[in-house]
């Protein structure tokens, strides 16, 4: 392995996140400045952001044997930037209320930002393994921040227990797979299972650890435990973070690793995928219904959401990963979107994350409820919102592979989700007794209601006229 | 260009209405009417036009494109039986904004803003012809319409709304499950993937895939219709909304899933309705006897209406899949009669609930010395409600029955039943409302001006629709005939086949 061939213009988005995050650090050394290191942080986002845009949108190249820098790469790439851009965003004004040292944060930002760019990128066991251990462990730190309140200790311990089991088990699974095949490279675990042409027991048993670690992660059924804890507990933008960036670089790692090995070949491992599926999207919307608490019905949609996206996974094929391109676009938007609602109207004390919190919120604030409105009907797959296109994207992948089971599934679950997005939604428009108590006083930044409004504008710009977006992400898969 | 306009209009509408509300309310509704007005001067235009409409089946046509990688087009197209559920849309819309003049006072901008997009939805369903956006409208009729229920609506609004939602959407998403099958299977056969009603008129299919395909689109129109079982939500929905939401509900809604049945499950799904027919007819007559015999034992007015339209919306399905031409004319003609009729009894509630503030038949009583006016208006209503000869009804049921009997005598015995059921709980309503000894201490005004603006067209309209019926005839006549070169074939197999 040859360092020096590197070209350090083609690995120049990873350096940059890593000196802003240096950057960061010492400048807190000098002197504490929030404005500041907000500044830095968004600044080198949208830096990398631009560099995507106009250098590798049309450079197609390998770091061997770490990482490939695809399209598909760099369309998520992207996606995962701009998502941490908006959720610092959304987090300046959400810490600057809080007395807190509030610096620290964006550090942490920025590194699991790195981290889940990193596993859209990696093709290697090794950069597999650090990308997910730079975003787990910042994301420790980012889900505990508020240590003061009385949830987050409890949400921080629990997350790290549990992911780090999680790693364990992926650890594990990769050092089996590594016994077998000889090779930590996706590409020669492909290469390995072809001249083979079935699993063997101790390869079973290695995917099979690796989907419990990757099923952590994802926070799908029965894997799911943790999330609605950790939402609950973290901070609100923090929540965003998890829901949308730490799951999206995962979902494609998944993707990417099963086009590689042809996972579909075995059917061992599609059932295992079809089981979580189902699972995911039935008992995620059924216990969804039950809850009180707005951050633990999102953190239980998040698990139905999760499900739905493995539908188009599991029909693979140039379809079903532009499926799961456009829904990770509409799904990315509409949760950073319902996350920083809820973080708008946190105050000081808690976070807005009680159902009450939003009765008569449409006569309060008419502007953040309608936002929050839809947000949700993107959520449930609504027309007139991205949502709506990017289920009907996830519905058309599985019926083009005659996934019927899959996509009656989905279907119901839709339907079983509908009942708490409404919920909602009737409790905004309710004008009942008591709704003129107002428990919490948040104060609003112009920031965050700007940062909304582009992401409802983008949100519905794409649910009425897709094929821009449609096109872009063809040309990206190319 | 002008189809165009009829949705943009509505919706472009319904946002400054929503605007202007917050300065002056009444200005919200005069722009409500106004483009409900345009549409309809628009609507008539057309068919002043075409009187008879022999030259072509398509009127006009608009095309353009709006995701083309995935072979989704922006397709509207107008034929007589669209012109003639738009012109019926724009008519009732009107009314439903002029009944809630008063009623509706809290949120008025939001309140027009729903009505019209629920209207500019049910106008793009009338007019699509790209099964994505057929799909798309469908949807957009239903947001509005779960806030015009679940906001303004009576005591008991939020489960109403609720169930009218989670049946509708839960539905639509079976439909949505078929046009993707559809839109493969034609894909896959054809090699070019679109979601063009026309293109895909002539789907080559198996028939085990054709009936799964168009179970999935019955599944959305017997739910809207509504075809009993599926009915439930329909009682609570009509009796919870308020007076506009009850008449867009009973005038139009449901004509959107009669609409589905004629426009795309006949057409798309030849063989497998042929298959299906003696089912559907079943269900139909059921739904007509069923539908009778709980509107007769209702309590609250808007219910009992409520279950009256499940009793005609039985004949609509009974008359659409006994397969001929004259059920057919029955069929089109109950669609516009019923919503007329209906909306009227709707809006009667609706004005006596203004009155005295109860929708419960027993406190009512004697009205026809208090509010003469009122009566003989809904007397005419509840006659027209029966299928009294003169009254549009008439001539819609007459006609489905006739047609009927050729496809299936047993079944349309019972379906005659129905009017005679239909008799019973109709005098009903005369009898406990209009008659009888006056028994609230409240006073009965008759109907304001406002109020007779609203009923007197109507009245009108009725009475034309039964003594002049061709005009409606000659209108959709084309359309029902090329509707049947498919059918016919099919049709004699299944009657060849049964004997």
């Amino acid at each position: 392995m040859e360092i020096s061939n590197i070209n350090i213009i083609d690995v120049l988005p990873g350096m940059f996140l890593v000196t802003a995050s240096l950057l960061a650090m010492l400048s807190i050394a000098i002197k504490r400045n929030h404005k500041l290191i907000f500044g830095l942080t968004s600044i080198s986002l949208m830096g990398v952001f631009v560099y995507l845009l106009v250098y590798a949108s049309n450079h197609r190249f390998t770091v061997e044997p770490l990482f490939i820098i695809d399209g598909f790469g760099t369309f998520i790439t992207g996606l995962i930037v701009m998502s941490a851009l908006a959720i610092s965003l959304l987090s300046y004004a959400y810490f600057e209320q809080r007395e807190e040292r509030k610096e620290e944060y964006y550090i942490l930002l920025l590194l699991a930002t790195l981290g889940s760019a990193m596993l859209v990128i990696s093709k290697h066991f090794v950069s597999l393994f650090l990308g997910l251990e730079i975003l787990s462990i910042s994301l420790y730190s980012m889900v505990s921040y508020l240590r003061k309140r009385p949830r987050s200790d409890e949400a921080g311990l629990k997350y790290l227990i549990l992911a780090a089991f999680s790693s364990a088990f992926m650890l594990f699974g990769m050092a089996l797979v590594y016994a077998v095949s000889g090779s930590m490279n996706f590409a020669g675990i492909a290469e390995y299972l072809n001249n083979t042409g079935s699993l063997s027991v101790t390869m079973l048993a290695g995917f099979g650890l690796m989907i419990v670690g990757i099923g952590f992660k994802l926070g799908v059924v029965p894997f799911h435990m943790w999330t609605p804890d950790v939402y609950e507990g973290a901070p609100a933008p923090v929540t965003a973070f998890i829901a949308t960036v730490s799951k999206g670089g995962i979902v494609v790692l998944l993707v990417r690793f099963f086009d590689q090995i042809n996972g579909f070949s075995y059917p061992v491992v599609v059932l295992s995928f079809t089981v979580i599926a189902i699972a995911s999207m039935l008992i995620g919307n059924i216990l969804a219904i039950q809850q009180k608490n707005v951050k633990r019905i999102l953190a239980y949609s998040s698990i139905a959401h999760m499900g739905y996206i493995l539908v188009a996974f599991l029909a693979g094929g140039a379809l079903g990963k532009e499926a799961v391109s456009f829904y990770l676009v509409a799904y990315f938007l509409t949760n950073i979107g319902a996350f920083g609602v809820v973080s708008i109207l946190s105050d000081q004390d808690r976070d807005a994350e009680q159902i009450e919190d939003y009765q008569g919120l449409f006569w309060r604030h008419p502007k953040i409820a309608t936002v929050f409105t839809a947000m949700l009907l993107s959520l449930a797959g609504i027309p007139l919102t991205a949502g709506f296109v990017g289920k009907f994207y996830l519905v058309a992948s599985g019926v083009n592979t005659q996934l019927w089971l899959l996509v009656l599934m989905l279907a119901l679950g839709s339907v079983i989700g509908l009942f708490y997005y409404i919920k909602i939604i009737a409790t905004m428009f309710d004008k009942a007794a008591g709704s003129d108590v107002i428990s919490l006083r948040p104060r609003l930044y112009l920031i965050n209601l700007i940062t909304l409004f582009v992401l409802s504008i983008l949100m519905i710009f794409y649910g009425v006229y897709p094929q821009g977006l449609i096109e872009r992400i063809q040309d990206f898969l190319k | 260009m002008i189809l165009v306009a009829f949705v943009t209009i509505l919706m472009v509408g319904g946002i400054f209405a929503w605007i202007i509300a917050n300065w002056n309310k009444d200005l919200a509704r005069w722009i409500s009417v106004a483009a409900l007005s345009i549409d309809f001067i628009l609507g008539i235009s057309i068919w002043w036009q075409n009187p008879t409409i022999e030259s072509s089946t398509w009127l006009l046509q608009f095309t353009a494109k709006w995701v083309p990688s995935l072979g989704i087009s922006f397709s509207l197209a107008i034929d007589g039986l669209s012109l003639l559920m738009l012109l019926l849309t724009f008519f009732l819309g009107i009314f439903g904004v002029l009944i809630s003049w008063n009623e509706i006072q809290d949120r008025v901008g939001f309140f027009h803003f729903n009505l019209l997009w629920v209207l500019a939805g049910i106008t793009g369903v009338f007019l699509t012809m790209d099964l994505f956006l057929f799909y798309f409208f469908w949807e957009v009729m239903l947001i509005p319409m779960y806030f015009l229920i679940g906001i303004w609506g009576h005591e008991n609004r939020r489960y109403a709304a609720y169930k009218f939602f989670i049946f509708t959407q839960a539905s639509g998403l079976l439909m949505l499950l078929a046009i993707l099958g559809l839109y493969f299977v034609h894909g896959r056969a054809t090699g070019t993937f679109t979601f063009n009603y026309f293109d895909l008129l002539n789907t080559q299919m198996s028939a085990g895939v054709e009936r799964w395909l168009m179970l999935g689109f019955l599944a959305a129109f017997v739910v809207k219709l509504p075809v009993v079982p599926f009915h439930t939500w329909l009682p609570d929905a009509h009796s919870q909304a308020s007076t506009a939401g009850s008449l867009i509900l009973a005038g139009l809604l449901l004509k959107t899933g009669a609409y589905g049945l004629i426009r795309f499950v006949l057409p798309l799904f030849p063989s497998a309705s042929a298959e299906i027919a003696p089912w559907a007819m079943l269900f139909g007559v059921i739904g007509i006897l069923y539908g009778a015999s709980l509107a007769f034992s209702q309590t609250d007015l808007k219910r009992l209406v409520a279950y009256t339209s499940v009793s005609h919306m039985g004949f609509v399905i009974f008359g659409v899949f006994a397969f001929n031409e004259i059920a057919m004319q029955g069929v089109v003609m109950q669609m516009i009669t019923h919503g007329i009729s209906t909306g009227a009894l709707f809006v009667l509630a609706g004005s006596i609930y203004e009155r005295i503030h109860t929708r419960d038949i027993t406190s009512m009583g004697g009205f026809w010395t208090k509010a003469p006016f009122m009566s003989v208006v809904g007397l005419i209503f509840v006659l027209a409600s029966l299928g009294l000869p003169g009254l549009g009804n008439f001539v819609a049921e007459f006609l489905t029955l006739i047609g009927s009997w050729q496809a299936n005598p047993v079944l349309t015995i019972f379906a005659t039943l129905g009017v005679v059921a239909a008799t019973a709980y109709s005098l009903r309503i005369m009898q406990k409302v209009f008659l009888g000894n006056f028994t609230t201490d409240k006073t009965i005004p008759d109907l304001s001006f406002r109020e007779k603006i609203i009923m007197i067209p109507l009245v009108i309209s009725i009475i034309w629709l039964g003594l002049f019926p061709q005009p409606v005839m000659n209108v959709v006549k084309k359309v029902i005939s090329i509707q049947f070169v498919t059918e016919k074939v099919s049709t004699t197999e299944n009657s060849n086949g049964d004997k």
